[in-house]
């Protein structure tokens, strides 16, 4: 599948798409982690942007008009400064493209397992979840009944 | 168009209303059919199944049917409403996506005009409703824990779920604050319970439940009620109901699954279509005859829309807890849900306890509170913040109010060329007031907890719109839509169940009041046969 038929983005706004992903989760050696510009990242991003393709167009619209046109010639840290003054508006454009990169990026085999969860879907095996401290609500047992009554009598007259 | 034949009760929409009066009509042996624009879910296509599941609460399983956009979807304008729409168009209805959270509504909630001095009291009260919360809560299959001080007894068949690491923490500072908490009520079924399966901890319930732990209609009413000999049918879509020389309601027009117009005749037409679809269809079936739309000689058709202002107040604590491993639902807290005048405020709030989700939603959680920064700092944070969330919901009764209300947009239409609502929704001052009393006191709550980086979202993404008041009930027919039990005052054999019909909101999620009302007006029904449009 050529990159023009993705979800709509063309080749130049995948590869916009890219940089700009790199930029906001870049690879880190020291935690073991790729960025969200690694190819199976970026590609699952770009899958599975669906009906945020337009907003995610616009966010990178908005970074591109920022960059003066030329987001991929900055250093990194102007790349991030810029990225982070855009986000900070928290306009629903840049909101869906921060979703869309994480969303991808917190599934990838490879980050899951660097933060010790299991690369794997909830069902069917599910999660433990242990029971905790059922004696704190002792506590709150011995409280009198305070719900409004509309009866005319009191709660713990019932 | 095609014409069917007669059917004794025609019900539309299959959620928690729709499904509840079908079952309970079912005993009567009358011919009943409830017509669904949506599709039956299988538990396949639940999220959970996937490696991409928490991201599809933003696409095919998002609450928020603007952004769904599924072709059984119908679009709302909600622009000029800070709270956006919830719904869900399939068998099961908004019970596929909802938390599960099971409070009741309090007796004071249904006198906060003879208590209070606001609003209206309903025409029932609690006490008329209680037989039906317990019958809704044993064919629901409600967890939880009785003795509870804050609310009226009442006997969940299955225990609660789990304190957890999340719960244990929230109880700890309640209790070092002296306020009142409990394991919150659901319809997690915590043991095998009526064929369904115990919760095995999927993570965030409201995208639907893969395991059928969390109790949808789809699961619990509409097996037995199908299997009671009520028909349902998918994939359609009614646009209007059609009225006959006596003004009565001969019947409903829909579009079936191939686009073809259809005509259902029925004696007897029930709507259950949620706060604002009902509205909406009342008001698509004006006519010569009733030229405000069906049943609304009072005006008051799609008025009164109150959706529970809803802040979410968050921070994180210095452990790993145990988010996205379990349900979201925790604790409750009804501390501050009766009246105290000296708060500023009339009426109260639920105080909801969550516990966290999986590590995208945290991700995106904390990007949004501007706690995760982009860039090379990310890694390093995202790590001091995983599994650490803590969050607390202000539950605010919302009064009615006239001018927030659904009405028909005159440009925005479905696939069917149908009007879509419009909704004109604004947080009134009284609510305002209760949610800043409830943000601080769910700040109080975090900082005793140990949590920091607090964070306050005022109308927060993901929560509810809960759609309710629009077509509301009492005695006086210039001041209510239906009668105390559930009849519309201008066309006697039609009848509303579902959350249109409230008067007033109370401070909790409405499914379970919802269908017991639904419950409470069948067995009106059931008693009235004879007379039924007298």
């Amino acid at each position: 599948m050529s990159n023009d038929s993705l979800a709509g983005l063309s080749a130049d706004e995948v590869r916009h798409l890219g940089d700009v992903a790199g930029a906001m989760v870049p690879a880190d050696g020291a935690w073991g982690v790729p960025g969200a510009d690694d190819a199976a990242i970026l590609s699952d991003i770009v899958q599975s942007l669906g009906h945020d393709v337009p907003l995610v167009r616009q966010a990178l619209g908005e970074i591109a008009a920022k960059a003066g046109g030329a987001f991929a010639t900055l250093d990194r840290d102007r790349r991030e400064k810029l990225i982070n003054e855009a986000y900070a508006g928290r306009s629903a454009a840049m909101v869906a493209l921060g979703r869309v990169v994480v969303a991808a990026y917190y599934r990838d085999d490879r980050v899951l397992m660097a933060l010790k969860f299991e690369p794997r879907p909830p069902f069917p095996e599910g999660y433990a979840l242990e029971q905790g401290d059922w004696s704190l609500l002792d506590a709150v047992r011995n409280r009198p009944p305070f719900w409004r009554d509309d009866r005319g009598t009191s709660a713990g007259e019932r | 168009m095609a014409g069917h034949e007669k059917v004794d009760v025609l019900i539309i929409g299959s959620g928690a209303s729709g499904a509840a009066v079908a079952w309970s009509l079912a005993e009567t042996r009358m011919r009943i059919l409830c017509l669904e624009q949506g599709d039956w879910i299988k538990s396949t296509d639940f999220p959970a199944n996937r490696r991409d599941w928490e991201a599809r609460r933003y696409t095919d399983f998002d609450i928020l049917p603007n952004r769904r956009g599924r072709a059984t979807d119908y679009p709302v304008n909600d622009d000029n409403s800070l709270m956006k729409i919830a719904n869900f168009n399939g068998v099961g209805g908004g019970t596929v996506i909802y938390t599960a959270h099971w409070p009741r509504m309090h007796p004071s909630d249904f006198r906060v005009k003879s208590l209070d001095g606001v609003a209206d009291d309903w025409p029932i009260d609690y006490w008329a409703l209680e037989r039906f919360y317990e019958e809704n809560d044993r064919m629901m299959g409600a967890s939880g824990l009785a003795g509870d001080p804050g609310v009226p007894p009442r006997h969940p068949p299955m225990p609660p779920i789990p304190l957890g690491k999340t719960g244990t923490r929230y109880a700890q500072a309640m209790n070092r604050l002296g306020w009142h908490w409990w394991p919150s009520d659901t319809t997690v079924a915590t043991a095998e319970y009526e064929g369904r399966s115990r919760c095995i901890n999927l993570g965030h319930c409201t995208p639907g439940c893969a395991q059928g732990a969390k109790a949808s209609t789809d699961i619990t009413y509409w097996p037995l009620a199908i299997r009671a000999g009520v028909e349902l049918r998918t994939r359609c879509r009614v646009r209007e109901i059609t009225t006959d020389e006596r003004g009565m309601a001969a019947g409903a027009i829909y579009y079936d699954g191939e686009g073809r117009e259809q005509f259902q005749p029925a004696e007897v037409v029930i709507v259950a279509c949620n706060g604002v679809g009902t509205p909406r269809l009342l008001l698509n079936s004006a006519s010569a005859r009733f030229p405000n739309g069906l049943a609304n000689s009072s005006g008051l058709v799609g008025k009164n829309l109150m959706l529970h202002p809803w802040p979410i107040v968050s921070g994180y604590v210095d452990e790993p807890l145990d988010g996205g491993r379990g349900p979201i639902t925790s604790l409750w807290s009804k501390e501050f849900y009766e009246t105290d005048r000296a708060r500023g405020f009339v009426r109260g709030y639920t105080l909801q306890f969550g516990r966290g989700t999986g590590p995208a939603n945290q991700a995106i959680m904390g990007a949004a509170a501007g706690h995760l920064p982009w860039g090379r700092d990310h890694h390093r944070v995202y790590r001091e913040l995983i599994d650490r969330r803590v969050n607390i919901g202000v539950a605010c009764e919302d009064l009615p109010e006239e001018h927030n209300r659904v009405t028909l947009d005159r440009v925005l239409k479905d696939s069917h060329g149908i009007p879509a609502p419009k909704i004109d929704y604004t947080i009134s001052e009284n609510s305002h007031r209760m949610m800043e009393h409830g943000i601080a006191r769910a700040e109080e709550i975090l900082t005793a907890a140990g949590a920091t980086r607090l964070y306050c979202s005022r109308t927060a993404l993901n929560y509810p719109g809960h759609l309710l008041g629009t077509a509301r009930m009492g005695t006086d027919p210039e001041r209510s839509v239906v009668n105390e039990w559930g009849r519309c005052h201008d066309v006697k054999n039609l009848f509303i169940v579902d959350g249109s019909i409230w008067v007033t909101s109370g401070g909790v999620n409405p499914t379970s009041t919802i269908q017991a009302l639904a419950l409470y007006v069948a067995d009106q029904m059931k008693q009235r046969l004879a007379n039924l449009f007298d």
